[in-house]
């Protein structure tokens, strides 16, 4: 095997007992992502000096007896709205085309404790708003298994990445389902964490609330490794759950016995593509042959659930997003030309003796501010902006945004009643393989519909899953969605393992 | 104020808590530090950084709160006031909205002059708040330049919203000096208003009294930009008279025109309409995301309160029951402060004599101190030293007069009041001595003996000056009431 296919876990091993360098290792991604990423455009961002340097700093280490980090010499790919210091991080907007964070994410500084080698910062939609990595400002991302088709979204560079072969393992972040669909779209694992137990300091926020770092890879056993690696508490992020984290590698192997498996009705319903609900039931039957129990269950309010997020979403995001005013931060319009157009347009209006026009002209700070974000916003973002303005505007705060609160409530106690009859639920991640690049993108009720099985996890805070489970007749990869209790990402990484233990859909790759 | 109409005063005041450090970060709060030296990535707003409570302002805010006789809910939480400034680098400032952490307390005012009634202000609520930063407009050279200093970002405030219970300029005066009284006991804030750490906006109309249909409100105006307690009370004054001849002209009434925002300009001593923020103010506030809630337990809030200190109304009813002090002479020394009332009854116990050690905190204690700009805690004599001068002009052995010399001595060294009598060759000088003096000055002139004969009792004045330059320690009650005894039986 190819070092450049080798899992995380693999890799340590052979790392460990000194048959490969992290040198090796890391010149085997960087050739790789220089002989692909033209095609694939995972990354925005590759940093080969940096990650040499930290490879050989590794090395030396191992060499020298000395103790090392649990992910010692291992590439990791960072989805660029995860601040690194020093290093540009532009969330794919043209707002933070050149912000050099001077700090880095808790979750960057975990890695670097942890002796990973940073190796790029990947592509992303603009602020992780959106479902096919269309919305990048900065480039385009293929998806590896049909360079006409997308990755998924918002985490689409970090799942091609991990699809083409160029990276172990890559840290994506999920708002509604970021991570887990283009895991599903790209044939990787992907997990979203309970909220909490990631710190978010440093990421640059969309929704705070449903926003969530999480591990992709290729393998549930690397999924643990890497979740391990990134969790605990911060103090440094007051939402951060103050809890002991797992070791959650040496829980990964161990068969969940008597699993009961809860399928919601409503997910095999109108919607779902024939081929993903046939790839879905064919993983829930292997299941049932290892001994789990199916159970019907139902997620009565689970229907609200893009309502619900496109509501809570966007209003944090409205707020989230003021600070690139071009004031502090962001792109700013070039001044002249706005002085002079503000000029040619009060002298217009003068002239037209237009004096209730003139007073409501933009003075030159509402002007730049305009402006500025009207050139650094792409047209995702300023929907969702203008969505999330509106619904909090007074008047309409009660009808919408409260309202989307009291209905995220009835989601939570939906799941907390599930699961005292169920271990774990399960379903499709997405209900369509990935789609044709420009199908949905003027359509974007058509795109947020991609989330309608992933959106709810994020509103009840709980962890989730997606899992390689299966091919469409167009060899485009399925996968299955699970969801587990608050706190219990172990039950998630034991699920998975017993699947890639009975199956062999994880190793595959696609001919690149 | 007016026969004419009642004028109608809420304040909300914003004090700047006492803390090391920031509301939500680490940074100093330090006043005066070269712009954008005392900021992190957190008070700058930048991508990616968190918030996290100081512990140490919310006990400060508590604190304030059980001050106030406010109620203190279980469960707070934080929420986001969204607008575009230049000095706001989030794009929101980070304040309490509809769970505020503390709401429905009073505060007692009470004027030692007795020119209003004592009374109840009510307190609708006490939140906390992130401070902005500043703008600094530079128009040097034809620029337009604004320059922004975000050292003041994130310090913590604490919003004081009083009910619309003043009823005139002098009593809004007295709710703001009673306020920072407590704010100053407590040490939870400086209150020094130079350096904005206490900030008010008034909220005024007036309510005309007229007979159809029984009285006429007119328009709320928000008063800002006042930066004394005299520009407060002045401010107000102005805007009554305005408003009254605004209505006289218009007619126009609180039904017709919205609350407006003027600010004060202190050289010109008027309000001026200020520009409105960004067309109408829709903050759009919802929870902050970002922050967890606090919840605070009622044993906490009893444990606060019971380690309260004692708070300037109660020590002025102290003081005016337990040293039989006037109410005024009680007010003068807490408005000092809790070292000036400390100094106080240290002299009044050492003396015995509680309105004496009044008088001399009040007046020479205080003159000095103002004429050389010091605080109370610079004083340079301790009320032990002071009051061995006391107990002298108590003992006779010094008259009030001299006392004055060696006060002034005091001051200038840390010799004490016996030696610097010492040196002046000041002693008590006995009885016999006196009475000696007396017949002497008395036989030397019969004119005043007549006089006093008479009954004319000022003519003892010059009896005692010509004794004095013969002895200047004798003491001049003393030898009155001699020369007067003597004259009886001549
Ligand atoms: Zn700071």
């Amino acid at each position: 095997m190819a070092l450049y296919e080798a899992s995380a876990t693999q890799l340590l091993s052979q790392l460990e007992s000194g048959e490969v360098t992290s040198v090796e290792v890391t010149k085997a991604c960087l050739e790789q992502i220089r002989k692909h990423d033209g095609e694939v455009g995972a990354f925005l961002k590759v940093m080969d000096d940096k990650a040499l340097a930290k490879a050989e700093e590794v090395d030396k280490k191992r060499k020298a007896g000395e103790s090392v980090g649990m992910l010692a010499g291992v590439p990791v790919a960072v989805k660029d709205l995860l601040c690194t210091e020093r290093e540009v991080t532009t969330c794919a907007s043209k707002m933070l085309e050149n912000f050099v964070p001077p700090y880095s994410s808790t979750v960057v500084k975990k890695l670097e404790q942890a002796d990973a080698v940073i190796i790029g910062k990947t592509n992303m939609d603009e602020f992780a708003m959106g479902g096919s990595t269309e919305n990048s400002a900065l480039g385009k991302t293929r998806n590896p298994w049909n360079t006409s088709l997308v990755p998924g979204g918002s985490s689409g560079g970090a799942a091609a990445c991990l699809a083409a072969r160029m990276v172990p393992l890559s840290i994506g972040t999920d708002t509604g389902g970021s991570i887990r669909q283009p895991a599903s779209f790209c044939g990787v694992v992907g997990l979203k964490p309970t909220y909490g137990r990631v710190s978010r300091f440093g990421l640059i926020a969309f929704a705070s609330s449903l926003d969530q770092i999480g591990p992709m890879a290729r393998t549930a056993e690397d999924t643990a490794l890497f979740l391990e690696a990134m969790s605990g508490y911060d103090p440094n992020d007051s939402t951060s759950a103050n809890v002991p984290c797992p070791l959650f590698t040496q829980t990964v192997d161990k068969p969940l016995e008597g699993l009961r498996i809860g399928l919601v009705k409503e997910h095999f319903g109108e919607g779902l593509n024939g081929e993903v609900e046939k790839a879905v039931r064919e993983a829930v039957a292997v299941y049932e042959s290892m001994g789990a129990k199916v159970v019907d269950i139902s997620l009565p309010h689970n229907k609200y659930g893009i309502a619900t997020y496109y509501i809570i979403a966007p209003s944090e995001a409205s707020s989230n997003l003021a600070r690139f005013d071009s004031a502090h931060y962001g792109h700013r319009c070039d001044e002249a030309t706005m002085l002079e157009e503000l000029k040619a347009e009060e002298d217009a209006l003068r002239a037209a003796g237009k004096e209730a026009e003139l007073k409501k002209l933009d003075t030159p700070l509402i002007r730049m501010y305009r402006k500025s974000r009207a050139e650094g916003f792409g047209p995702e973002v300023k929907r969702r902006i203008m969505l999330g303005t509106y619904t909090l505007s007074a008047g309409y705060y009660e009808a919408y945004y409260l309202k989307a609160l009291k209905v995220r409530r009835l989601i939570r106690e939906d799941y907390d009643k599930a699961f005292k009859s169920v271990d774990i639920i399960m379903g499709p991640t997405a209900p369509n393989p990935a789609f044709a690049a420009g199908s949905k993108t003027n359509d974007p009720l058509a795109m947020y519909l991609e989330d309608l099985y992933t959106v709810t996890a994020n509103l009840a805070g709980i962890p989730a899953i997606s899992v390689p489970c299966g091919m469409t007749s167009d060899g485009l990869p399925v996968g299955v969605h699970m969801q587990a209790p608050a706190l219990e990402e172990d039950r998630l990484l034991r699920a998975a393992y017993m699947f890639q233990k009975a199956t062999d859909w994880h190793s595959k790759s696609p001919s690149m | 104020m007016s026969d004419q109409y009642d004028i109608i005063i809420g304040l909300e005041v914003h004090v700047q808590l006492q803390t090391k450090t920031k509301l939500f970060c680490r940074c100093s709060t330090t006043f005066g530090a070269s712009p954008n030296t005392q900021t992190c990535p957190v008070c700058l707003g930048m991508p990616g950084s968190l918030p996290v409570m100081n512990r140490e302002a919310f006990q400060l805010a508590l604190k304030t709160a059980c001050a106030l006789n406010l109620n203190v809910p279980r469960f707070t939480k934080w929420d986001r006031k969204n607008y575009y400034y230049p000095d706001l680098p989030k794009g929101y400032q980070i304040s309490q909205f509809d769970l505020p952490m503390s709401e429905d307390g009073f505060l007692l005012i009470r004027d030692p002059k007795g020119q209003f009634e004592p009374k109840k202000v009510g307190i609708i609520r006490a939140h906390l708040e992130e401070d902005a930063g500043k703008s600094m407009h530079d128009e040097v050279a034809g620029k337009a330049d604004t320059r922004i200093d975000l050292n003041r970002t994130g310090t913590p405030l604490l919003e004081i919203v009083s009910q619309p219970d003043m009823r005139s300029p002098l009593e809004a005066k007295a709710y703001l000096n009673e306020l920072k009284l407590i704010l100053t006991y407590l040490g939870v804030s400086d209150c020094n208003m130079q350096e904005g750490s206490l900030r008010v906006d008034a909220n005024v109309n007036l309510h005309i009294k007229s007979e159809e249909p029984k009285k006429v409100a007119t328009p709320i105006v928000e008063i800002k930009n006042m930066n004394s307690f005299r520009a407060v009370e002045r401010a107000i004054a102005y805007e009554a008279t305005r408003q009254y001849d605004e209505w006289q002209e218009t007619g126009k009434t609180i039904k017709d025109a919205p609350k407006t925002t003027r600010g004060w300009d202190d050289a010109a001593q008027i309000t001026r309409p200020q520009r409105e923020k960004e067309e109408s103010s829709d903050y759009r506030y919802f929870p902050d995301p970002d922050l967890a809630p606090v919840t605070t337990t009622a044993e906490e809030v009893e444990a606060i309160q019971n380690a309260l200190c004692e708070l300037p109304m109660a020590i002025r009813d102290r003081l005016h029951d337990g040293y039989g002090i006037p109410e005024y002479d009680a007010d003068v020394i807490v408005n000092q402060g809790q070292i000036a009332v400390d100094y106080y009854e240290a002299l009044a116990l050492k003396t015995g004599d509680a309105k004496m050690s009044s008088n001399w905190v009040q007046q020479d204690v205080l003159r000095v101190l103002k004429e050389r700009d010091l605080e109370f805690d610079q004083f340079p004599i301790t009320a032990e030293r002071l009051a061995t001068l006391l107990k002298a002009i108590m003992n006779k052995e010094i008259d009030t007069t001299r006392a004055k010399d060696v006060f002034t001595q005091m001051l200038e060294s840390d010799k004490d009041a016996p030696t610097i009598m010492a040196e002046m060759g000041i002693e008590k000088v006995d009885d016999s001595a006196i009475d000696d003096l007396a017949r002497e000055v008395l036989e030397a002139n019969p004119k005043a003996v007549e006089d006093l004969k008479n009954g004319i009792q000022k003519a003892v004045g010059a009896l005692i000056g010509q004794a004095k330059k013969k002895n200047p320690n004798i003491d001049p009650g003393t030898f009155r009431a001699k020369c007067i005894e003597l004259v009886k039986d001549m």
